[in-house]
């Protein structure tokens, strides 16, 4: 297990896959790589079928009677709702662009978390009952029948996959492991077979309106905690206002931003925003939560939470919505959500109160991320920036999945950090951008009992970190991401303990001139900034 | 070797065997060429265009594309109009790219782990070999159309004299022969001997390369070791096209086993991963506009969301919202 695991020893990995077929080489699940089972009471919460109690270590899964029949019905029935799907289960050719652009492959040396390999799990039992070649050669035209040792290993290796579809853009047909991903975690959760991990959050978010379960007092008292530090800090007092009826923007973001470091750090850097602009804005307890664990349940649970967003707008009459840093609610909000529970019709098109700029991007859907936002604050010079608060941070940037590959926003997160940091340097660039990896641990899976498989798949960002760690000695991991913020600390404290985490808003924090603020001499964290305190060097 | 090798070569090599003893007696060659032909292009044909349909009946209820580059978004900021497009001209430069010079698989790099360090380098081999593959045969294709078409289109001509422009050897041998020779075997290499490719082929991915391979030694041994009569080929093949079949006498028994593989390929083809043919075209990740936020996009089988109401809501923590001063519908 992991903890006994040093990094020069979880380094020891083969890449090279044993020269046998697949379909021979058992799947075991491992402790550290699995996470645990839903809780009956999470899965009955929100009316999905068959909550139980079960361990994934058990022989016995306590899977219905009839529960073959249940796959193979939703698999015919996804096929029919999802063209990706039906095209993705025929169209592979195997040529293995994708299998070295897995995180999880690249961290494990698994040869079934190969995109590919993962795919096929699912494509050989589509093969096996649904194509007559399947049906007839069986093996010989990769097909298998679905048996319990066949659900098992598709439950284990969908839990490896964090949705990142890094896979996709080297696929030359564009085939998305994600969309398997989603298919296949659906079809699982048809029987009450999901992680605890994400069934709590879901369950949570339905009925507290975000993932941790905070109250609506409590919600309210962990952003008000957060303006005391600012108060001390900055010298500023912030009184945000909550579930505010009239105000003209919505503000939307993933509740770990209010919960835990490094997250509350951003969270403080947006509140200053706000403050400074004297934006006319509200959060609220109801929708107290960007981020969207339903969508790593099924489409129909991320619908279900993702309709809180535009009923609450709609309830408090605000014109549009501002969304917080945070990965896959943005893949939601941006390709999904006008889907799921648009077009609404009742908000306006987002126009920025300070700077008049039309957001042309949002202007159907009508939710803008805060980076778009926040750069175009700064290119019309709205904001007072003193970059040299952040000397003591040699900043990367850490591209998030989602908003890279599935949305593109590569240049305003880069362009913020520009403005409020001096020390900026780039990782490797087939690390970045659209070629970003994962942190590991996303969709859904960053919970504590799967830390190896978290570490491992952490890998390859890591290693790129820590090539400008020792190239530039970057210590400050900037990122547009709550589950990064989340996630990223702890496998930075593995494989590069010198860095930091932080959102780019606390960067932005940091730097941001307040009208009446006080002499800095500490930042957001309330460390003590270099060279501060005693002799102030003028610009 | 295993069975996911050996069965796929077996069963070309009984093909060439077949097709050998049924193109060398004189009464089974109309079955052999004429019939064959025709139930394979009819396979092929409404086989492909069955999967197509059935394809095109599952709805594309949300747009995923897979963005490559900066979206569009504010005016200043430099968009990339292909990688991440936002209109219908910049999808179509997209799918230009991808279906004609296989973009995506441009980007391909190999990532290796060397003291402690992931090492991404560029790769383009696949690529290449790909690239090289698809075209060599597209040009194969078209200049086998001087068989069937009368007169000889000029642009089959002139890409059959640019193709032969080298005159090596008598009959002088195309480049494009060489060229899908060594792509196809470096495909197979390459499958049989990188680890990671070789640990996820399946049969359905050697019957391909081994039938291809087939095709091109039949065609070549056709043309430069047991010569075939080409009159008699060109009048069979306008029998064909005409609907007025006629099998002349004296073409050797190796144009039989060309075309028996020929045909093989054709009619396997709808029901196999040769489909991403049609498939590259259809793929929601690549033939869609990333307008997600900027033009509402229906899904056909929605259903409204049965979601925890704001009531619902106020109702179940109206106390503790009332203590912490938070607004409330009803007190």
């Amino acid at each position: 297990m992991t903890k006994e695991l040093t990094p020069q020893e979880m380094l020891r990995i083969d890449l090279t896959p044993p020269n046998r077929d697949w379909m021979d080489i058992p799947t075991v699940i491992k402790p550290g790589i699995y996470c645990y089972p839903a809780k009956p009471e999470k899965v009955e919460a929100v009316g999905m079928p068959n909550p139980h109690v079960w361990s994934p270590l058990d022989d016995d899964w306590g899977l219905p009677e009839d529960w073959k029949e249940t796959f193979l019905e939703g698999m015919r029935e996804r096929l029919n709702k999802h063209r990706s799907f039906k095209i993705f289960m025929d169209i592979c050719v195997r040529c293995g662009a994708c299998a070295d652009k897995c995180h999880f492959f690249l961290g494990s040396g698994d040869p079934k978390n190969m995109p590919v390999a993962r795919a096929e799990l699912i494509r050989s039992v589509y093969r096996g009952e649904f194509t007559k070649a399947g049906q007839i050669l069986g093996r010989l035209a990769g097909g298998r029948k679905l048996t319990e040792e066949v659900l098992k290993e598709i439950w284990y290796y969908m839990f490896q996959c964090t949705e990142c579809r890094r896979c996709s853009l080297f696929c030359p047909y564009g085939i998305d492991t994600a969309e398997v991903t989603i298919i296949g975690r659906e079809l699982i959760n048809l029987f009450g077979l999901n992680i605890n991990w994400i069934q709590e959050p879901v369950a949570n978010c339905y009925e507290t309106g975000n993932h941790l379960g905070l109250l609506p007092h409590t919600f309210k008292q962990n952003v008000e905690f957060m303006c005391m530090d600012i108060e001390e800090f900055v010298g500023i007092k912030i009184e945000p206002p909550f579930n505010r009826k009239g105000a003209e923007i919505l503000f939307v973001t993933p509740s770990g931003d209010v919960f835990a470091e490094p997250g509350i750090y951003t969270l403080s850097g947006y509140l200053m925003l706000f403050e400074h602009l004297g934006l006319d804005y509200t959060w609220s307890t109801y929708n107290s939560e960007g981020g969207n664990f339903g969508f790593f349940t099924s489409l129909d649970m991320a619908q279900r939470l993702n309709a809180k967003i535009y009923a609450e707008a709609k309830r408090l009459g605000v014109k549009w919505i501002l969304g917080g840093e945070c990965g896959h609610m943005w893949r939601v909000v941006h390709q999904y959500m006008n889907t799921f529970n648009g077009p609404p019709d009742f908000l306006e098109e987002p126009v920025s109160p300070i700077t008049g700029t039309k957001f042309e991007n949002a202007k159907s859907a009508k939710m803008v991320h805060i980076s778009e936002f926040t750069a175009d604050l700064i290119k019309h010079g709205k904001l007072k920036l003193d970059p040299s608060r952040n000397d003591h941070f040699k900043v990367t940037y850490h591209d998030s999945c989602n908003p890279s590959r599935g949305m593109g926003m590569f240049e305003e997160p880069r362009y913020i950090i520009k403005n409020v940091c001096k020390n900026f340097y780039e990782m490797p660039e087939n690390t970045i951008r659209e070629q970003t990896f994962c942190c590991g641990s996303g969709a859904g899976l960053n919970a504590g009992e799967n830390m190896e498989l978290r570490l491992r798949g952490g890998l390859p960002r890591a290693n790129a970190v820590k090539y400008v760690h020792e190239r530039y000695g970057v210590n400050m991991l900037a990122c547009v991401c709550a589950i990064d913020r989340a996630v990223l600390p702890a496998s930075m404290e593995y494989w590069v303990p010198e860095v930091d985490v932080c959102g780019v808003s606390e960067l932005v924090g940091n730097a941001l001139i307040m009208e009446g603020e006080n002499e800095r001499s500490v930042d957001l964290r309330g460390r003590e900034i270099p060279g501060r305190g005693e002799v102030k060097e003028d610009v | 070797m295993a069975a996911r090798i050996l069965f796929p070569l077996a069963v070309v090599l009984a093909i060439v065997a077949v097709a050998l003893i049924g193109g060398s007696i004189s009464f089974l060659q109309p079955l052999f060429s004429v019939a064959l032909l025709y139930v394979a292009f009819a396979i092929f044909f409404f086989g492909f265009m069955a999967k197509v349909i059935n394809w095109a009946k599952s709805p594309v209820p949300f747009r995923i594309p897979t963005t490559a580059g900066q979206e569009f978004s504010l005016p200043w900021i430099k968009w990339a109009k292909i990688d991440n497009p936002s209109t219908t001209g910049g999808v179509l430069m997209r799918m230009f790219f991808e279906v004609c010079l296989f973009r995506s698989l441009f980007r391909n790099m190999r990532t290796d782990l060397r003291s402690g360090w992931l090492i991404h380098s560029p790769t383009k081999w696949l690529w290449l070999l790909a690239l090289g593959f698809h075209y060599s045969f597209l040009i194969i294709a078209i200049r086998h159309l001087r068989l069937f078409v009368h007169p000889i289109p000029g642009f089959v001509e002139t890409l059959d004299a640019v193709d032969g422009m080298f005159q090596i050897g008598i009959p002088p041998i195309y480049l494009t022969d060489i060229t899908i020779l060594l792509c196809v075997t470096g495909l197979l290499i390459r499958r049989l001997c990188l680890p990671k490719v070789r640990f996820i082929s399946l049969a359905a991915d050697y019957f391909p390369l081994f039938l291809i391979l087939g095709i091109v030694i039949s065609g070549l041994l056709m043309r430069f070791v047991f010569r075939v009569d080409i009159t008699a080929v060109k009048a069979l093949a306008n029998g064909i096209v005409s609907f007025h079949p006629v099998v002349p006498k004296g073409i050797g028994a190796i144009f039989f086993v060309h075309l028996a593989l020929v045909c093989t390929l054709i009619a396997y083809f709808p029901f196999s991963k040769l489909m991403h043919m049609g498939g590259v075209f259809m793929s929601p990740t690549r033939n869609l506009a990333n307008t997600t936020r900027m033009a509402y996009h229906e899904n056909p089988w929605r259903k409204p969301p049965k979601f925890h109401s704001y009531e619902e809501y106020e109702d179940m923590y109206r106390e503790y919202m009332k203590e912490a001063g938070l607004p409330l519908e009803r007190e």
